[in-house]
């Protein structure tokens, strides 16, 4: 089952990719992504179940929007910082506890940090965050917690 | 002049301003944790927009489809990169700057 769905996944990359539709590059094609798939089938797809997973990429999607709008408020707020004569900025460094349990939940988290207003993630250990924050107040909206909650939705409960 | 080339100008033409402001930032903050914040996050935003102009003046093909995972793979690769950066510089010992007291 892995191996069919690797395959496709494989074959559908294959054509968006090289854009012919002949029979030998098709073929080409089928040669190569049996082959790969052959031997990474459980690398890739590993024992994902796929229920489970096309939920989170659903709750993802819903997360998406809002990681858009942080991005560009995020460059705006850099953009400001950069062009002001004074660099109204006073880094510093905070460190936070999480209680995300998944390796997604903690990476979709640090991602977003590093892409969000002010804060870029530094280290991540035992669920432990180092971030630094180039001014005090994304310190202080990180630390209150929003966007945290909002990747806890991400995760979903079963952890 | 057609209605796509114009927005496909305004596209690139904020894309480039994010870049640019990118390069300031980076010349211009004090210390090097800071200088990742214009290098991880502006250079994210003005490439994608440069990309999207790209897509929208290319039209639906195999090239914005190919454009389009570009810019996926950006959005997945900046910030991992910065993490990588920071984190060397953090486990090599290097301390952030802070702003002095008022004298």
């Amino acid at each position: 089952m892995n191996f069919i769905i690797t395959f496709i996944i494989l074959f559908f990359f294959w054509i968006l990719l090289s854009g012919y539709f002949d029979f030998m590059h098709l073929f080409l094609g089928v040669i190569s992504s049996l082959f790969v798939a052959f031997i990474s089938h459980d690398l890739i797809m590993g024992d994902v179940n796929i229920g489970r997973a096309s939920k989170n990429v659903l709750r993802f999607l819903r997360y998406l929007p809002w990681l858009l709008y942080q991005i560009v408020l995020a460059n705006l707020d850099i953009v400001y910082r950069t062009l002001h004569p004074d660099m109204p900025i006073a880094p510093r460094i905070i460190k936070f506890k999480t209680d995300l349990k998944t390796d997604m939940g903690i990476v979709v988290l640090a991602n977003s940090i590093t892409l969000t207003p002010g804060t870029v993630t530094i280290d991540v250990k035992d669920g432990e965050f180092i971030v630094h924050a180039i001014a005090e107040r994304p310190a202080d909206d990180l630390l209150g917690g929003e966007m945290q909650a909002r990747v806890k939705k991400v995760e979903g409960g079963e952890g | 002049m057609n209605i796509t080339t114009i927005i496909t100008a305004i596209f690139l033409t904020i894309g480039c301003f994010f870049s640019v402001v990118a390069a300031i930032g980076v010349v211009r903050f004090p210390d090097f944790y800071s200088r990742m914040h214009p290098a991880g996050k502006n250079d994210t935003l003005g490439q994608t927009l440069i990309l999207i102009g790209l897509i929208i003046y290319e039209g639906f093909s195999f090239v914005s489809i190919k454009l389009l995972l570009i810019i996926i793979f950006i959005f997945i690769a900046n910030p991992t990169a910065t993490h990588a950066i920071a984190k060397a510089a953090y486990l090599a010992g290097l301390k952030p700057w802070e702003k002095e007291e008022k004298k």
